[in-house]
């Protein structure tokens, strides 16, 4: 809400300066954004009289004019706007004036001819967008004058920005009220008298959706003259509360809106066809809006209508038919009332935001449409001519007061302050709410342009508000000590992300929601969960993994020159599950480049799947609780068929790791390998609690075996089958060694692994150690078809 | 006479051990040396043997000579030894000299995201005061989002939220404020607790990213007031930014509480004097509070008669941002590691 300073003063005049004025406003709650002066300080441009015109001798577009300034001599001045004439007034910049778009005005020669200043347009004033033509003012607008004198431009604009509960100051009215209850300085509102009809015409008022519209007033005006310009005045306020000028009528009906809140709309009574009703609209009902659009109306939209067409959509837009025009001689007032959620859900449908809209669903007094009436009433007279019919209804005001009970001890309880009985009381008054006290506190009686204020708590805030929160004294709580359990073995995000943070993996926070073909092919098989309105086509779907970000960041940091990237995300991905939608926290990370920094005396090495297996290993560790972790050969879309893990810890597959299918890297231009992994965090997150094992004083004995085995035995499995075959003497099982090549048949493999053998109680005898050695060989004989290796 | 001759005897083999002594370069010399002299057949061996033919009145101070010639080579082999030893390490640790100011090898640290770095300390701050941490979905029905927060459909606060769809009655949350009524609706007051995550609003620019951080706050007792909210504000954001800031509270609406309030600090970066970031106010909004509504009391199963609350919201990246100085809340999920890695 944009406010002149100088308009809010005729109301309510505080003695606070524009500073003052901005910061009381802002702290009782209606944040003041700006405060701009109302026009550019124009010096040297004054009220000018066109006193002769001639042609120019050398352009058939420009005139010479002879133009009175105030003072004894005429100033000769070289004009070329089309609508300059002799008598006109209009803005003369004289030498030495600055025109707000930077250029100075000196005494020059135009084509020959001397020209002692410029003749403006309003837009070269910077006064508005017209630029069609000169600034013509008023035939009594003084000769000489200073121009910023004349439409007192000493004024500053306040920009206000009200939050939604305060539609009741969407008016000078309504800031007034405000500025008087936060000032206690007395509101004097223009006297408003009832215009006596001069005539009985009218058109018949029909409401048919009386919950939707309770109240609604018209009136017909009847031979006005239609291309009265709007006064000067008017025009300056309407700009300065950033409304542009169109026509007398529309520019009447938007100087009251602005004035007392209450949107109103004018007809050209001879376009309407029998009398108005208030209807909701027909199925497919279509109408031409006065932007020109046409729009099919959607269901239970509430319009205007006559007798045949829809004229208007209720408190958003008129319609273009039915417009006051240059031709119109009869206008049709309307100030109705209509219910906030009737426009609010129509506004947004339609897709109008308009200066009605925006009142109506934030809430219009619904009491001030006979009063608003009146007024437009008056100015249209006043400036257009015509003749009023009587004020028709239809409906009535809905100017119930409503009663509130509030209690001196419930806003002390609230605010944590004992503010004055009596100051509350006068707060209370000061806001028009006509407090009566009781026993407790008070009865207050609400008047009906604070539609906001609807129960105790309400109150509360409002004296809070006027009081000053600043007068309330800060206070820390004294509450309840509750104790709050903390599990050993819990595992917290943080730990995970701490784990690989001193792994050497830089955390990102990538968008959760991403590119629905980039997800679709990494992830074919998830149940997409779809945005209805994404911010971009490529951020359109919520994450089923955390790969699709991981991977485009990736790209992005390759693209920029990172040659080593390690990259892990902590995060919830999103699927929907029989209508229902889950999420999952996970952590997933993304590997491309050397496994080390680059650095001396030391040979690079492309990281690898084992590289990784041992980082995800470290998170896999957190619990503690000594679980068994398994990774089984898996197929995943997204990754290598060769190298791609799916990960089982006790007996929960927990998630999933490998290589990226060198496809998809392509096709994200990757060229390097990518290894991915992937783990749900919700099954590692409850650890054990560390159990004492005593520690065996008996030395421990070392053997070490390497046998042949077929190429696909897996690894896990052959130790899995010697530890057991070893049995409870085998304190430790470490593979060293896996060899493929000379000396060996090409479909087989060397695997090589120490076993370290400890009793708890004495020491081992070799006659043991050899009793174990040969019960592993002969197991891993049997079941693998493994020779030793010599 | 013999006397005599054993002793010049003596006196010059002696004198040729102890030079030999003196001259060996390494312990192999060295060994030869003791060998030749003082071994099972050494010179001084046999000249102590020698002892045996002399005179029985000359022996005990023939006796005494060879043993003190012995002694005093043996010491000298000794002397020479460690001498020779002390020389071949000092030459291996002068060899063994390095440039300690080459880097030293292995991997590195990673990093922490900076918001996750803010949202951690932010988190142990309140934890401190006694909050507990609570969780919701980021897929919200429009119940939890808005209807329970006392913002019905139509409601002009909705369009204050730019909310993305699921579906009619699914969101992706706008704000962490849900987790209030699910919290409060399986829990018994009184409260203490925050819902640290991430919203969604369909916005971008500057300072707005479709997506962000928001901590909700939440302290249900029978006696809070809007003091106690000062009060816990202030001492948070002063603790926050590790400064004596001016903090102030501006009257605001939001549905879901009242009284309402937008809290400013005195602006960081200038330190109140006016400048860009705080558009030459000298005040930072940084973030939304106010007192628990009645209606959401009511929609959570509390009784407002006998429990008030205290709520807060705030923005974890604009938080950040002030913190650290960034200037584009987008930066944050670009990724581009040369940024990350500036809060390592």
């Amino acid at each position: 809400m944009l406010v002149s300073e100088k308009w809010l003063r005729e109301w309510v005049s505080p003695p606070l300066d524009t500073q003052a004025l901005a910061e009381r406003f802002t702290m009782a709650g209606l944040e003041v954004g700006g405060v701009e002066p109302a026009g550019p300080a124009l010096e040297n441009f004054v009220v000018g009289n066109v006193i002769t015109m001639a042609s120019h001798p050398e352009a058939d577009k420009l005139r010479v004019c002879q133009v009175d300034v105030g003072d004894e001599r005429s100033r000769q001045i070289v004009c070329g706007a089309a609508n300059v004439c002799v008598g006109a007034k209009v803005v003369a910049a004289l030498p030495g004036a600055l025109l707000p778009g930077g250029a100075e005005i000196g005494a020059t020669k135009i084509r020959g001819v001397a020209s002692a200043g410029m003749l403006c347009s309003a837009q070269e004033l910077g006064l508005g967008e017209d630029s069609d033509g000169l600034l013509l003012l008023p035939a009594e607008a003084p000769v000489g004058t200073p121009l910023g004198a004349y439409l007192d431009l000493d004024d500053a604009v306040l920009d206000i920005d009200l939050t939604p509960n305060r539609g009741d100051c969407l008016s000078i009215g309504g800031m007034a009220r405000e500025l008087s209850a936060l000032t206690a300085v007395r509101v004097q509102p223009p006297t408003i008298p009832a215009i006596a009809a001069a005539h009985e015409g009218t058109l018949k008022v029909r409401i048919s959706a009386r919950k939707d519209c309770p109240h609604y007033v018209g009136r017909l005006i009847k031979g006005i003259n239609p291309r009265t310009a709007t006064p000067i005045w008017m025009q300056e306020r309407l700009r300065r509360l950033g409304q542009r000028s169109i026509n007398a009528v529309v520019d009447i009906t938007n100087y009251v809106m602005l004035e007392l809140g209450q949107p109103m709309h004018g007809f050209d009574a001879a376009r309407v066809s029998g009398g108005i009703t208030v209807r909701h609209a027909h199925k497919k009902e279509r109408l031409t809006l006065l932007d020109g659009s046409e729009v099919t109306l959607p269901d239970a939209t509430l319009v205007i209508a006559d007798d045949t067409n829809a004229l208007a959509v209720a408190g958003i837009m008129g319609g273009m038919d039915s417009a006051v025009s240059d031709e119109t001689r009869d206008v049709f007032l309307e100030s109705a009332f209509f219910q906030p959620n009737i426009v609010a859900g129509r506004a947004r449908a339609l897709g109008l935001q308009t200066e009605s809209s925006h009142r109506f669903e934030r809430g219009v007094d619904p009491a001030l449409q006979r009063l608003a009436i009146e007024r437009a009433t008056a100015l249209l007279l006043d400036i257009c001519g015509g003749t009023p019919g009587p004020v028709v209804a239809a409906g009535s005001a809905m100017d119930r007061h409503r009663r509130i009970t509030l209690r001196a001890a419930e806003t002390e309880r609230l605010l944590g302050i004992n503010i004055p009985r009596r100051e509350v009381a006068s707060i209370l008054r000061r806001l028009g709410l006509a407090p009566v006290s009781t026993a407790s506190g008070w009865k207050v009686t609400v008047p009906s342009h604070r539609f906001d204020i609807e129960r105790e708590c309400d109150l509360i805030e409002e004296i809070a508000r006027v009081y000053g929160y600043e007068r309330i004294v800060p206070r820390l709580p004294v509450t309840h000590m509750t104790p709050v359990p903390i599990p050993e073995g819990q595992v917290s995000d943080q730990r995970a992300r701490l784990a690989l943070v001193d792994r050497d993996y830089q955390e990102v926070m990538t968008y959760s929601f991403v590119d629905p073909s980039l997800q679709e092919r990494l992830d074919p098989d998830a149940t997409t969960v779809a945005i209805t309105n994404p911010i971009s086509a490529d951020m359109a779907v919520m994450r089923s993994s955390l790969w699709p970000g991981l991977l485009q960041t990736v790209v992005h940091n390759r693209n920029r020159q990172q040659r080593r990237i390690r990259i892990f995300e902590v995060g919830h991905v999103f699927r929907s599950e029989r209508g229902a939608y889950r999420q999952e926290s996970v952590v997933g990370g993304a590997v491309l480049g050397p496994v080390l920094p680059e650095q001396w005396a030391s040979a690079e090495r492309a990281g690898d799947f084992y590289d990784l297996k041992n980082d995800v290993m470290a998170v896999l560790g957190l619990p503690g609780r000594g679980e068994s972790c398994r990774f089984e050969a898996a197929n995943f879309p997204a990754l290598h068929p060769g190298q791609a893990a799916k990960i089982i810890y006790g007996d929960v597959a927990v998630g999933k790791m490998g290589a990226l299918d060198p496809r998809h890297g392509q096709a994200l231009g990757l060229e390097e390998p990518v290894l991915l992994f992937e783990l749900r965090l919700d099954p590692l997150q409850t650890g054990g609690v560390p159990a004492f094992q005593p520690i065996s004083r008996f030395p421990a004995i070392r053997r070490d075996l390497a046998v042949i085995v077929a190429d696909d035995i897996a690894a896990a499995a052959l130790l899995n089958a010697a530890a057991a075959a070893a049995g409870e003497a085998l304190a430790k099982l470490d593979l060293f060694d896996v060899y493929r090549g000379k000396g060996i048949d090409s479909k087989r493999k060397s695997i090589a692994f120490a076993l370290t053998l400890q009793h708890s109680s004495r020491t081992l005898r070799d006659k043991e150690v050899d009793e174990v050695m040969a019960r592993v060989i002969e197991t891993l004989r049997r079941d693998f078809g493994a020779e030793l290796r010599k | 006479m013999i006397n005599t001759l054993m002793n010049d005897e003596l006196k010059s083999l002696t004198e040729q051990a102890l030079a030999a002594a003196g001259a060996a370069t390494d312990g192999t010399a060295l060994e030869d040396i003791r060998v030749k002299y003082l071994g099972k057949k050494g010179l001084l061996t046999l000249e102590l043997k020698r002892v045996g033919t002399l005179p029985p009145e000359h022996r005990r101070a023939a006796g005494q000579e060879v043993n003190a010639a012995k002694q005093v080579l043996q010491e000298r082999l000794q002397a020479r030894k460690q001498e020779l030893e002390h020389g071949v390490i000092t030459e291996q640790l002068a060899r063994e000299v390095l440039d300690v100011t080459l880097p030293g090898r292995g991997a590195e640290l990673g990093g922490l995201h900076p918001v996750t770095r803010t949202l951690q300390r932010l988190q142990e701050m309140f934890i401190r005061m006694g909050f507990e941490i609570a969780d919701g979905p980021e897929i919200e029905d429009d119940f939890h989002n808005f209807e329970a927060l006392n913002i019905p459909p139509d409601h002009p606060a909705r369009a204050m939220h730019d909310t993305f769809y699921l579906g009619p009655e699914t969101v992706l949350r706008t704000h962490t404020s849900p987790v209030q009524i699910r919290y409060m609706r399986s829990h018994e007051p009184p409260f203490r607790v925050i819902a640290p995550g991430r919203v969604y609003r369909c916005d971008s620019d500057v300072t707005h990213t479709p997506m962000f951080h928001q901590i909700e706050g939440l302290l249900v007792d029978e006696a809070v007031s809007f003091a106690e909210l000062k009060g816990v504000l202030i001492e948070f954001l002063k603790q926050f930014f590790e400064k004596d800031l001016a903090v102030r509270f501006r009257p605001s609406f939001f549905p879901f509480t009242e009284p309402s309030a937008e809290v400013d600090i005195g602006c960081v970066i200038c330190d109140g004097e006016g400048c860009r970031v705080c558009q030459q106010t000298g005040w930072l909004e940084v973030l939304g509070c106010g007192m628990v509504h009645p209606e959401v009391f009511r929609h959570a199963g509390v009784d407002a008669e006998k429990y008030s609350g205290l709520a807060f919201g705030l923005g974890v990246e604009r938080l950040a941002m002030l913190r650290y100085g960034v200037n584009d809340i987008r930066l944050f999920f670009e990724n581009d590691l040369n940024f990350l890695k500036q809060f390592n």
